[in-house]
């Protein structure tokens, strides 16, 4: 029914985007920000608070990047990996989408390597 | 209690016991409510609105079938403005054509189907409904063209555990972003039915390795939850995250228990919504602090170290095998009596190559009366 589905890997070219599915909203009752998915729910800290605040498909993540550095007064290449790492992981969690501007020329010529298809 | 007692975050709302399926393991009662003892409207909207206030940031709404229910979208609708988080848990046959856009448009967040096989016979004989999966990759499909992310919950047991490498793929083709593959435990219509649905222990054993191996293989592509079956453990579940710790659930009458099982707990009296308000149920039930924390457990739990993981682990279970609800889970290698789900393993794998068909009691509402333990 779907496209050959592969996984997403992080680039600073990324464009993450919180998924339909994922919401991040305050609580009022335990005075906290959740975000809330299918069966989980996270309890951000403010350091990936405001990682996730960014996400929202307008800033690609060499831009949010800067921004985090910029506000933690931070080396942009002190950040960086622990940024790229975070985005990598809740992409593969289903929590943010990483769309890339050239994405469908990338999906035309990678190549397919699963098996049995 | 000497642990504060923190808001409920889930609810399972269980909206109506009526279903078009049979399926022989399914966790509702074994004694079904008819349509005229479910809640009406009003009382569901009221009691959603006083589980938002306490701190229910998350609602799973289920059955039976709980598309059954007229008032669904109005439902979704109530959950949506307060901001919960709606999941509906859905056996996707049957919805009328528009249904599903309506729900998406009240703003659901995200639905749950479930796929009794990976092939339409076995649906179909799981099920015991003709023409099934059809209607279920159907409603798939409605699913992901009317923008909600889908989840493929598949109940394993010994009819279809064969098949888990053909649910993966199934998931795959349809989409979904998650796969559940849930073996079957063992309360409720699956209790009466243990002998026809326990797999065999080699087969259990290769289902871990596949399944294992799909994790890896499908990291970024697709998640798969995997739910282990209790019989073969060496450790219990923290069976709902802990006995009325942070979720709870409501069966079609509006009566408010601890887990879906609960019930099956005799000694245990469960108020219903509209008697008492949903805090002061989640509060000050006795049936909720029975065994809410740790004070309540004997040993070996009380001196164990894993107690604030899995917290004794399942209640009913022990009411089930142990006759004793504060019983250790004998899930648990420490219970004195984890032989026995040993013992059980091997007595239905005996029950079942003796037998030619699967031998289930299909679940019919007013069929069987509950098994007396």
């Amino acid at each position: 029914m779907e496209a050959i589905r592969i996984r997403a890997i992080v680039s600073m070219q990324s464009r993450p985007k919180l998924r339909r599915h994922a919401r991040l909203q305050y609580d009022p009752v335990r005075d906290a920000w959740a975000l809330l998915s299918p069966e989980r729910i996270f309890w951000p800290n403010e350091v990936s608070l405001d990682i996730l605040r960014l996400c929202d498909g307008t800033h690609d993540v060499a831009e949010m990047i800067a921004l985090l550095a910029d506000q933690y007064g931070a080396d942009e290449a002190d950040i960086a990996p622990d940024v790229t790492a975070f985005l990598q992981e809740w992409s593969d969690k289903f929590l943010v989408t990483l769309q890339q501007v050239q994405e469908k020329c990338d999906a035309v010529f990678r190549p397919d390597l699963r098996e049995n298809e | 209690m000497t642990e504060a007692i923190l808001p409920p975050i889930a609810m399972l709302a269980e909206l109506t016991h009526r279903c078009p399926l049979q399926c022989a393991y399914c966790s509702n009662p074994v004694e079904l409510l008819k349509a005229n003892r479910e809640m009406g409207t009003q009382g569901w909207l009221t009691l959603f609105e006083e589980a938002a206030d306490l701190g229910v940031l998350q609602v799973h709404l289920s059955g039976g079938e709980p598309t059954l229910r007229s008032d669904l979208t109005e439902i979704i609708a109530c959950l949506a403005g307060r901001g919960v988080y709606t999941n509906l848990i859905t056996a996707g046959v049957g919805i009328p054509e528009g249904r599903i856009e309506a729900f998406a448009a009240a703003g659901l967040d995200h639905v749950q189907l479930s796929f009794q096989g990976a092939h339409p016979q076995t649906t179909e004989k799981v099920g015991n409904h003709r023409g099934a999966h059809e209607k279920k990759i159907e409603t798939a499909r409605r699913v992901r063209e009317a923008g909600l992310p889908l989840t493929i919950n598949a109940p394993i047991h010994r009819h279809n555990m064969h098949e888990v490498p053909d649910f993966i793929e199934m998931a795959l083709s349809l989409g979904a972003e998650r796969l559940e593959i849930a073996n079957v435990q063992y309360a409720g219509w699956a209790l009466i039915n243990r002998d026809a649905l326990m797999p065999d222990r080699e087969s259990v054993e290769r289902q871990v390795q596949i399944v294992e191996e799909a994790q890896e293989r499908l990291r970024g592509i697709m998640t798969i939850d995997f739910v282990t079956p209790d019989y073969f453990a060496i450790y219990p579940k923290p069976c709902m995250g802990g006995w009325a710790r942070d979720a709870f659930m409501v069966a079609p009458d509006g009566t408010v228990l601890p887990c879906h099982a609960a019930h099956t707990i005799k000694s245990l009296h469960f108020e219903q919504f509209g008697d008492w308000k949903l805090g002061d149920i989640w509060r000050d039930s006795p049936a909720f602090n029975a065994f809410r924390g740790t004070d309540w457990m004997a040993e070996p739990c009380r001196s164990c170290e894993r107690q604030e993981l899995d917290w004794g682990g399942c209640r009913c279970q022990a009411m089930a095998i142990a006759g004793d609800a504060a019983a250790t889970d004998p899930a648990c290698i420490k219970s004195p009596l984890h032989a026995r789900m040993g013992a059980l393993i091997e007595e239905a794998a005996r029950m079942g190559a003796a037998s030619s068909d699967t031998g289930f009691q299909y679940r019919r509402i007013g069929k069987v009366a509950e098994p007396i333990l």
